[in-house]
């Protein structure tokens, strides 16, 4: 019998070999993985005895942790507010860490896998432990440029580098100031969180990259139009019928041009007026002739529907395949269920800009360990390369009109001296129960200078200007003048 | 040349060197001598625990401290008296794990504050107290393991009973969806902990006489032999009796279980592969058909093979486990310095990952090497005993206890899926601890005959 007991031994030998292996894979070789996973409230109550490291725009900290005379040693204090609020968000001792907060909580705590050395060494010289910096990207002037041109609307403003992905602004309103979920008691912070959350005007939503995202509209065009002239069967000269009217095929519905007249004069209309103009007729019949995939295909190759994180997880903006011709015309102008973030629209902006390479935006310019050494640095990556150059140039030179043309929708963003290319939107959101339009979402995207972009930005405004403005702003004037301001921002320097 | 070669040894003095050579007496203090040390890793990991949690080092546990370090003392004077040529490993590897498993049980009782009679570590400490007890009865009747052959059949009949008690109404209770206690009173207990012995003791009893006829005689199919219904027969209706009420208890981490003994047990007196084989792939699709039939079943199996799909849903303790075991790394986090109390169940079926996150992996490394040499000293055993029965059963319950850890820390580290089991020796629970201080006193029987026996060979 000694010889099946032998087997047997074997066995058992190498089951306890699998058990040494699994804990191996569990406790070193994916615990930064899963110490990072954002459900992970170890992680986070793990970083409440350490004193947080800084989050840090254009030199100046808007996050800092200060020492407190209580039981938590320390105390997160955000200089930077609401302005910040999207960006930072919050470190909450009992209403969850938001935000870069999270995203970045390893380095901020101090508990990466890169920072194990600066770990080890204050454990050895008896240091309390430290977490490290976080310099932003974001520039300040542009932040203040951005949240102050938003001061009384529902939206936000991204604005990005379109060379490098650098995220340059990034401000969703109505904010709310992250003091208030920051402090050391734990009821003040159940009753703030209670209030933030019942708020009507829902300040803890980051419309810029979260929230419940917004029909692009008129900005989706540059997507459909892109779509044909990577094609290579349209060019900014191919011809569209001209009617004042367009009963979508296979349906009663009826769809006209915003100014409820043709597209210009003429029976024809070039695409590139299609844009200058924003006329929506050109666009279904341009959908209708295209493959039913080809415009949900470019959005795709823009980022819609691609996990995302910059590192604040990005929520996927949607374009879903149209199933007939109607509902590709009406998802080629951005309506139906096309939703997008307003980083998103900012990314196909950066895009075209940069000849056709998208860039990953990103939030992080570098992390600093305590003693100041950089424990890790921006590096610029390429996200997708959706158009060719030509398209890209063919796009950037109708946008270029839209702007320089005075019957352009956005006329209203030249500055002068540089040559700034730009699209309106305006998108439906459907009836109310009378039977009367919802207010509009208003869009502008664009980047400057044309020819060499510092700069491209998305705004998104909700409910066509709020109250302010008799919920009934026009994209052409409002939103088109916020992204000439932030633009502005970035050559006042 | 000295005088010595002058002076002949006469034979009484020649047999006596001759013993003290194959049996040095040093095996018992080397056992005492480890005890203490096992017995001051418990007491060192509590004021760890002590001082992380609280930072002073509180006195509740003295008490019945005390009592469990007499007991074990006792058990050391008793096997010094009627097994003085045990193995000398295995008990101070019991009273390490059991240490170690009551510290950790105390830490999770701090962080409820829970006291008295309601904290788990006395509760624990006075159930292993009465286990060590019950070993040291066991050790004094049972003088010789040949004994249990005789009533071979009686066991196999208390094991099927012991499993269906939790079925009666009234005593039975239901918990978490398996229905595989008895509560009396206060007192709640799973029978199906000591069924396992039971039914260890059935199986090497009727497969040591039966083993000739399993081998040899029946007809051949498909290249395997198998038995006549005659000699397999008895076998497969206990078996079958254990595991259907198992299945019907849902309790799938006991018959997993009770079904690799059997394989392995029939295995060790067979020497038959073609029937390991058979029953592995019967097994496999059981499980197969299960999931699909089962739902509670087929979640076991979602959360196993992706984990992170619903972790705040039905996968969340596997979920909490495994950030637990990431969160010690390979250090740990110190006794009383992590969070195991996130973890549902932390002080019983999810005890491994508490100690994973408070001692690292090099604390789940010596956890598991304590498992592995008990076992192997189990194996051991087998290998030097001189009789059938005692091969088989020191084989089967080495194995049983060695598949029990690997099902308990193979599903919280996703190895198998989870299935609801206790560590040995180290989980809340009496009934478990009973069972596994049984085994020890079994093991320290078998290993004392096995070792006395070339001494008594030479003094005959």
């Amino acid at each position: 019998m000694n010889k099946q007991l032998k087997v047997v031994t074997r066995t058992i030998f190498l089951m306890f070999i699998a058990l040494f292996f699994a804990v191996t894979m569990i406790q070193v070789v994916n615990a930064e993985s899963l110490r990072a996973n954002p459900s992970n409230q170890r992680t986070i109550m793990n970083s409440f005895d350490i004193e947080r490291g800084a989050i840090v725009a254009g030199g100046e900290p808007i996050a800092v942790s200060e020492p407190s005379n209580d039981a938590f040693k320390f105390q997160r204090v955000y200089s930077g507010g609401d302005m910040y609020a999207p960006v930072t968000g919050s470190f909450s001792r009992n209403q969850g860490v938001t935000g870069l907060e999270q995203s970045m909580n390893l380095p901020l705590s101090g508990t990466g896998s890169s920072q194990l050395l600066t770990r080890l060494t204050r454990i050895v010289s008896g240091q309390p432990p430290q977490g490290s910096s976080v310099e932003l990207t974001i520039d300040p002037v542009v932040q203040q440029a951005a949240y102050e041109a938003m001061n009384g609307l529902e939206g936000a403003v991204v604005a990005i580098e379109p060379k490098t992905g650098k995220i340059l602004a990034l401000v969703s309103t109505p904010s709310y100031d992250p003091n208030l979920l920051a402090s050391n008691n734990e009821d003040e912070i159940i009753a703030n969180y209670k209030a933030l959350n019942e708020d009507p005007n829902r300040p803890l939503l980051n419309r810029a990259i979260a929230g419940d995202l917004y029909h692009p509209g008129s900005t989706y065009k540059l997507l459909s139009a892109a779509a044909a002239l990577e094609s290579g069967d349209y060019t900014a000269a191919s011809t569209f019928a001209n009617p004042d009217k367009l009963t979508l095929p296979g349906t009663s519905s009826v769809m006209q041009n915003a100014s409820r007249t043709t597209c210009g004069s003429g029976d024809k209309v070039s695409l590139e007026t299609a844009i200058v103009q924003s006329c929506n007729i050109p666009f279904a019949e341009l959908a209708a002739e295209m493959e039913l995939s080809a415009i949900p295909e470019m959005a795709a190759a823009f980022g819609f529907g691609q996990e995302l994180e910059i590192p604040t997880v990005v929520t996927p903006s949607v374009a879903p395949l149209p199933e007939d011709k109607a509902q590709a015309g009406l998802s080629s102008i951005g309506q139906l269920d096309v939703r997008s973030t307003p980083l998103q629209m900012a990314m196909v902006a950066a895009g075209i800009a940069n000849q056709g390479r998208v860039m990953t935006p990103q939030l992080v310019e570098s992390v600093l360990a305590p003693n100041l050494s950089t424990e890790s640095e921006f590096s610029a990556k390429e996200f997708s390369r959706p158009i060719s150059e030509k398209t890209a140039a063919a796009l950037t030179d109708m946008m270029t009109k839209t702007v320089s043309d005075p019957a352009g929708t956005a006329h209203l963003a030249q500055i002068p001296g540089t040559a700034v290319a730009g699209k309106t939107g305006t998108a439906e959101n459907g009836t109310d129960e009378n039977g009367n339009d919802l207010p509009f979402t208003l869009w502008f995207t664009g980047f400057a200078p044309a020819d060499d972009p510092q700069i491209a930005v998305a705004v998104a405004v909700a409910d066509g200007g709020g109250a302010a403005h008799n919920n009934e702003a026009s994209s052409y004037e409002l939103t088109t003048a916020i992204g000439k301001r932030v633009m502005e921002a970035v050559f006042g320097q | 040349m000295t005088d010595a070669r002058t002076e002949i040894p006469t034979g009484e003095q020649a047999l006596e060197r001759i013993a003290a050579l194959r049996a040095p007496r040093l095996l018992r203090n080397l056992e005492l001598s480890l005890m203490l040390f096992a017995i001051a890793v418990g007491v060192g990991a509590v004021i760890l625990v002590d001082l992380g949690v609280r930072d002073r080092v509180g006195s509740e546990l003295v008490p019945s401290g005390a009592a469990l370090i007499i007991a074990l003392l006792l058990l050391h004077v008793v096997i010094r008296r009627t097994a003085p040529d045990a193995d000398p490993l295995i008990v101070p590897i019991a009273t390490a794990l059991n240490g170690i498993g009551i510290a950790q049980i105390h830490r999770i009782d701090l962080y409820y504050e829970l006291t008295g009679w309601g904290a788990t570590a006395i509760r624990q400490i006075v159930w292993t107290l009465l286990a060590v007890v019950i070993a040291t009865v066991v050790l004094l009747v049972i003088r010789n393991h040949l004994v249990l052959l005789r009533y071979t059949y009686i066991f196999g009949l208390v094991a099927v009973v012991l499993l269906l008690l939790p079925m009666l109404p009234g005593i039975g209770k239901e918990t978490f969806g398996a229905r595989v206690w008895i509560e009396i009173g206060a007192f709640s207990f799973q029978p199906g902990e000591i069924a396992k012995i039971a039914l260890a003791i059935f199986f090497a009893g009727y497969l040591m006489r039966n083993r000739d006829s399993l081998s040899f005689v029946g007809k051949k199919f498909a290249g395997i032999r198998f038995p006549r219904g005659r000699d397999l027969g008895p076998l497969l209706v206990f078996w079958l009796a254990a595991m259907s009420v198992l299945i019907f208890q849902r309790d799938l981490g006991t018959s997993l279980l009770y079904f690799g003994l059997f394989l392995v047990m029939l295995y060790l007196a067979t020497g038959r592969t073609g029937w390991v084989v058979l029953g592995v792939g019967l097994f496999l699709a059981g499980g197969l058909i299960a999931s699909q039939v089962f739902d509670y079943v087929n979640r076991r199996f979602q959360n196993w093979l992706d984990p992170f799909h619903d972790m705040h849903g039905v996968s969340y303790q596997l979920v909490q486990g495994l950030f637990g075991l990431a969160n010690g790394g390979m250090t740990g986090t110190g006794l009383g310095q992590g969070f195991p109390q996130e973890t549902p169940l932390a002080q019983s079926d999810y005890i491994i990952p508490s100690i994973g996150e408070e001692l690292g992996m090099i604390g789940l490394f010596v956890v598991l090497a304590l498992y592995l040499v008990l076992v192997a000293r189990g194996m051991r055993i087998g290998f030097a005993s001189t009789d059938d029965f005692g091969k088989l059963l020191a084989g089967g319950l080495a194995f049983l206890l060695a598949f029990q850890v690997f099902i308990v820390v193979g599903g919280v580290t996703r190895v198998i899926p989870l299935t609801g089991l206790t560590s040995p020796f180290l989980a809340a629970g009496g009934s478990s601890l009973i069972s596994n201080w049984i085994i020890v006193a079994l093991f320290l029987r078998m290993s004392n005959a096995v070792r006395s026996r070339p001494k008594m060979v030479i003094r005959s």
